[in-house]
């Protein structure tokens, strides 16, 4: 599959929007054009790349220019300036034939307020893309829709109509109307705004399960951040027609470029976000199987630690030992072997939240195992509520 | 001082006579015949099979009680002794009304997709509607002589407008996300026209084809000034003749043709809108 490369890109509203190019060039602002000439911009200046097979949220709030942004990569907003680049082809020199092509083959789009058309049927509404595909039977379009229907879970509703759905549903039909053309890339246009938040985050469920099943770029708008996290593999956050900044969700929470996305991202719910890989330390010492008792109690003495991570080899993670057992401890042991006792361990990827209940009853720090049971960290209480804190370090 | 409008008005009248006469004289011989087979065709079936089919589609269109009115208002009309002008207004109307539909209809397409256009078409229309209709009745006759054909295109004139403007605000209210929809599957102008506008414009386009039917109407009766016939005339001989009695039962008919003439097409509006129930 292509990437998709948007350069430079630029959208100017109103009559004569040249006029606006020069002056965007000779550096003047939004403001002081819409000032002298009454245009308005919509997209300044605008590059970034999306990659093949991830999903790009494009956030921002109302008025940012991400829905404009959105429509000038399948020209339904004719960019002013700029290129849009997905593989070789340059989308922005089409011809209308070609661009119909590209819209009909690559693109499948999914609108706001569900846009389906009420007096067709579910099926009808789903086959409505591939109608206009000159090369496939009846039987075939059928099939094609049937199976997109399945996939967003709406089986068995084919011959109702979109008032007889819920929104959520009929949201799904207008996912189903995208899938059923087979498209390389999904341009989301805020799809899930207009559903109520429990069905929104089963939305989004579905949509991730979606995505790992079928290698597809989706394009996703939002205003909403916690969605923009949740989705994104990465994210751009849009003000005034530009984009502020491109990252991933981690990049964006950790290392705001500047204050509009750090005010953006301060009521973030991090437990939500960050995981146990973001949060871990570096223990300071370590404790191999085979060390004896005395070399243990003086590694601890000089830590100044009641308790220690045991390993094997070099990493293989064992289990923990205790100051007060090493003191119990007969002399005549040769090693600390017997003395490990088991703890709980978390995988990288726990959210700060599922690490919450194991964090709560345990008094030593929690340790970060890998599949292959390799200690890759230790988290220690201070630094997740450091973290929920909002504090970098 | 008196300006010249009337004038010029008769002056650009006299031009076209004077230049176009032949295509005029085409036009009122083929449409006279039209109208006059139609009318023959319609008076030579038994009134009986004409009233059934003409229930039977009221039956098939509308309900079984818009059926059933037609039934029995159609025999009424019969035992008045109506029924020839009946079935000439009924040809009257019918022809009209096509024939502003198939020039209506394309012309509201296309004021809808052209503001020029419609900047044009739109006083023109308001003009056509607000001048009193017997205007209309003199270039009529200077065009096509007396009888059905002036009668035809002097209504057509007055009840075009309403399906120039309703198909051109059915297509201007279909919502914009929709043809967006169109746009982003990579759908043709022409494609988005049959496919998405025109269907979600439907119900508003049968409103126009029932305001048209409503508006010839509503002309039969001026039309019969100029020797169209049918039960404008009868009313016309009612007025002549100060008998208020055939005055009354022709335009009880009237009245009839256009309840059930409104009754099976603005049903249609809703029948389109959803195939099945």
């Amino acid at each position: 599959m292509e990437k998709i490369q948007v350069k430079n890109l630029v959208k100017i509203f109103g009559d004569n929007p040249k006029r606006g190019l020069k002056l965007l060039e000779k550096g003047h602002t939004k403001e002081q054009i819409l000032a002298e000439t009454g245009l308005t911009v919509g997209v300044n200046d605008v590059s970034f790349d999306i990659n093949a097979n991830e999903i790009f949220v494009i956030m921002g709030l109302s008025g940012s220019g991400k829905s404009t942004l959105l429509r000038c990569l399948n020209r339904l907003i004719e960019p002013t300036s700029g290129e849009v680049m997905l593989g070789d082809s340059n989308i922005t020199s089409l011809d209308k034939k070609e661009l119909r092509d590209v819209r009909k083959h690559k693109f499948g789009m999914v609108f706001q307020n569900f846009a389906l058309f009420p007096q067709r049927t579910i099926l009808e509404n789903t086959e409505f893309g591939l109608e206009v595909h000159d090369d496939i039977t009846e039987e075939n379009r059928k099939e094609k829709s049937l199976d997109a229907l399945e996939k967003v879970g709406l089986k068995g509703w084919e011959d109702k109509y979109p008032d007889e759905l819920s929104g959520g549903m009929q949201q799904r039909v207008g996912l189903a109307r995208a899938l059923a053309v087979d498209p390389d890339i999904l341009l989301m246009d805020e799809p899930f705004s207009a559903l109520d938040p429990l069905i929104k985050r089963e939305m989004q469920d579905q949509l991730l399960d979606l995505y790992e099943e079928l290698n597809k770029t989706i394009v996703f708008i939002t205003h909403d951040l916690d969605e923009a996290l949740k989705l994104g593999d990465r994210i751009a956050i849009m003000k005034d027609g530009e984009v502020v900044q491109v990252g991933t969700a981690e990049e964006i929470l950790t290392d705001a470029k500047n204050d509009y996305v750090r005010e953006f991202v301060q009521n973030v719910n991090r437990s939500q976000i960050l995981t146990a890989e973001d949060i871990m330390i570096k223990p300071e010492e370590l404790l191999y199987e085979n060390d004896g008792i005395k070399t243990a109690k003086y590694k601890m003495k000089r830590n100044g630690l009641s308790s220690m991570f045991a390993v094997k080899g070099k990493r293989k993670y064992r289990g923990i030992i205790r100051l007060e057992n090493l003191i119990d401890a007969k002399k005549e042991k040769k090693d600390i072997k017997d003395l490990i006792e088991n703890t709980k361990t978390a995988r990288p990827d726990e959210t700060l939240d599922e690490l919450f209940g194991d964090m709560a009853d345990l008094d030593v720090p929690l340790p970060v195992v890998d599949e292959e049971n390799n200690l890759l960290g230790i988290i220690v209480k201070g630094t997740v509520l450091s973290n929920l804190a909002g504090e970098d370090d | 001082m008196e300006l010249p409008i009337g004038e010029s008005v008769e002056n650009f009248i006299q031009f076209l006579l004077n230049n176009f006469e032949p295509i005029f004289d085409g036009i009122a011989n083929i449409l006279g015949g039209f109208m006059e087979g139609t009318g023959d065709f319609l008076l030579m079936i038994p009134p009986l099979f004409f009233i059934i089919l003409l229930s039977g589609m009221a039956w098939f269109l509308a309900n079984k009680k818009v059926a059933l009115f037609t039934v029995a208002s159609l025999f009424l009309v019969f035992g008045m002794g109506l029924w020839q002008s009946f079935v000439k207004t009924f040809v009257l109307v019918i022809v009209a009304t096509l024939i502003s539909l198939i020039i209506g209809i394309p012309m509201g397409v296309l004021s809808s997709k052209r503001k020029r256009l419609d900047r044009i078409v739109t006083p023109v229309l308001d003009f056509m509607q607000t001048m009193p209709p017997f205007v209309y009745l003199i270039p009529a006759v200077m065009f096509f002589g007396i009888g059905d054909v002036p009668g035809v295109i002097s209504t057509v004139v007055f009840s075009m407008p309403p399906a120039i403007r309703l198909t051109k605000l059915g297509l201007n209210q279909v919502p914009e996300e929709l043809e967006e929809v169109g746009d982003s599957f990579g759908l043709t102008p022409f494609q988005m026209l049959y496919k998405i506008k025109l269907p979600l414009a439907l119900p508003s386009i049968m409103a126009g084809i029932n305001q048209t039917i409503m508006m010839s109407l509503s002309m039969v009766v001026v039309a019969s000034m100029i020797g169209t016939k049918g039960l404008g005339s009868d009313v016309l001989n009612g007025i002549q003749r100060n008998d208020i009695g055939i005055g009354f039962e022709a335009g009880l008919s009237v009245v009839i043709l256009a309840i059930i003439l409104d009754r099976i097409t603005s049903s249609l509006g809703t029948i389109t809108q959803r195939k099945k129930a």
